[in-house]
């Protein structure tokens, strides 16, 4: 039951990107095309996995006063390895991404959650709570990168052999034959614009949900306050 | 209604948003006017363009915020908003640009801020500089009026030419090192009289505005503020360094100076509303545009100072609340 609940917090009631707005700075910067943003969205999943896993582990071990240096101790040494992992075996991908792999360390929203959730809780779900946080940053920062793409390239998928090898190369896919773009999708102007609009869709959608579950309470309680009446 | 007010103010000004937003689309003839003598018809179906995308959008959204689409329809607002988007272009803009920069201002600036009175920003800047952002090639280049036969003179019939505007080469110049001077010569916008065209709209322009201050529309702070502050970052630059620097009357009757300092940096909502507040920022204004002109990425810094100082206006407004008498 509450390995649900992490699962669906992660992905959805508090998305690190859509409800807690944690991790802006990669979430706005790298999320031109989808393959950039899912790429950077793995890597700070596993770094998430990772640090929420190691900080769990250690939790009892660990005095309050020096937590938040063994915190980025060991988020830092994660994104290392992976940083070292992204140069040996997309090392395209790794100059695209660039400066943004060794600063997933500054992500808040890594060192939020060991902070928030894994220091308080049993490597199991610490580890869970890191595989859907990241799977819901992930999701938002392809979403984003896909919305970016189709209006400021007119395409999806662009450059996709940087991320899935070779048989990608041909993966790309060109919605507009001779769209001349928009550039202002691809600035980092129009990354706070759709996030904006990503945000709002969420909130509807909440609302829309939230309508419908109480209108659902009402048509229940009714009969049965008749049949009291009665 | 029929007792009448039971507290203070007993004397009310006739102002009401239509007629407001109406005087200044009066205020626009001479631009338009310009324009069409510049240009021709053109720029009349691209004011028609802009007018009637922005009551579309404007009836559209209003019934999506069931709002009384009638009222907010007829004030004028949306469409004070698409004619100077639509005058900020160049007369050769392609008609989706217009579109585009329209509906942005009127859904996204205007009404997802929360419609009039609560947007922001200035709805029309915000418009016009995400398509001079997302589309620079369609924007940066004007078309050169027919009276200045470019044709002729080189030898050869041409169509239509566009050309940058002397902001334009002024900023290309200073990046190939060129001395100002140098750089505006080249310019064939400069046939008449210094600057020549953009001089045409700029006086234009001030004519418009003039006929705001004189209905008191628009009350003398903001533009005279802008003004005096921009020409003095100009005339100071100019009178140190002549060779890189345009000097302050160049600055004034170029770009977007007048265009802003009357219709835009006075749009009442956006702005600040104290009497000192309104003075620094209309004087942020004019800084910020000589900046940008003469540091900055864009030729023009007018949308940019603009925004820039819409952000600041509620904060300016929190500092500069005027004492209650007494207090």
């Amino acid at each position: 039951m509450q390995i649900r609940k992490l699962i669906v917090d992660g992905l959805w009631h508090n998305n690190p990107a859509l409800v807690q707005l944690l991790g802006l700075c990669p979430l706005l910067a790298v999320s031109g095309t989808v393959v950039n943003g899912l790429g950077l969205g793995l890597a700070t999943t596993l770094t998430l996995i990772i640090s929420n896993l190691a900080v769990s582990l250690v939790r009892n071990q660990l005095p309050d006063e020096v937590r938040i240096p063994v915190f980025v101790m060991i988020i830092a040494a994660a994104v290392t390895s992976i940083e070292l992992v992204i140069s040996a075996w997309f090392y395209q991908l790794y100059l695209i991404l660039g400066i943004f792999i060794p600063l997933i360390v500054t992500n808040c929203a890594i060192i939020a959650r060991a902070e928030a959730f894994a220091f308080r809780n049993s490597p199991l779900p610490a580890l869970v709570d890191g595989l859907f946080m990241g799977l819901g940053f992930t999701a938002v920062l392809t979403l984003l990168g896909a919305i970016r793409e189709v209006i400021g390239y007119g395409t999806l998928l662009r450059q996709a052999d940087l991320l899935f090898g070779d048989v990608a190369a041909g993966w790309t896919v060109t919605l507009v034959d001779g769209y001349s773009g928009f550039l202002l999708a691809i600035l980092p102007p129009g990354a706070f614009i759709a996030l904006g609009f990503m945000i709002a869709l969420k909130n509807v959608i909440d609302q829309r949900g939230e309508a419908r579950r109480q209108a659902a309470a009402v048509t229940v309680i009714t009969p049965a306050t008749t049949m009291g009446a009665v | 209604m029929a007792s009448g007010p039971h507290s203070s103010p007993y004397l009310h000004g006739s102002a009401t948003v239509s007629r407001v937003m109406f005087t200044v689309l009066v205020a626009l003839v001479p631009v338009v006017a310009a324009y069409f003598w510049l240009w021709g018809v053109s720029i009349l179906s691209q004011l028609a363009l802009a007018a009637i995308t922005a009551l579309i959008a404007e009836a559209t959204i209003l019934v999506l915020r069931k709002l009384p689409v009638r009222v907010a329809l007829l004030d004028g607002s949306a469409l004070v908003t698409a004619l100077l988007l639509a005058l900020c272009l160049p007369p050769s803009a392609p008609p989706w640009v217009v579109v585009i920069g329209v509906l942005f201002a009127i859904v996204v600036a205007k009404h997802l801020y929360g419609g009039l009175g609560y947007n922001l920003f200035n709805p029309a800047m915000a418009g016009y500089l995400v398509v001079l952002i997302a589309f620079p090639a369609q924007l940066t280049l004007w078309p050169v009026p027919d009276m200045y036969d470019i044709g002729a003179e080189a030898g050869v019939v041409v169509d239509s030419t566009t050309m940058a505007t002397p902001l334009d080469r002024l900023r290309t110049g200073r990046l190939q090192g060129k001395p100002a001077a140098e750089a505006m010569a080249a310019s064939p916008l400069l046939g008449i009289f210094p600057n020549g065209v953009t001089t045409i709209l700029a006086l234009a322009w001030t004519a418009g505005g003039l006929l705001l201050l004189a209905t008191r529309t628009i009350h003398w702070r903001i533009p005279l503020a802008l003004l005096l502050s921009l020409g003095l970052f100009a005339g100071i630059c100019g009178w140190l360094n002549p060779t890189d620097h345009a000097g302050w009357l160049f600055h004034l009757f170029s770009g977007g100076t007048m265009a802003a300092a009357f219709f835009i940096a006075t749009d009442p909502v956006s702005a600040a509303t104290t009497p000192r507040g309104q003075i620094i920022y209309a004087a942020g204004i004019g800084l910020l545009i000589y900046l940008i002109r003469g540091w900055g990425g864009y030729p023009d810094g007018v949308a940019f100072a603009v925004l820039l100082m819409n952000i600041a206006a509620p904060l300016i407004d929190y500092f500069t609340i005027p004492r209650a008498y007494g207090e």
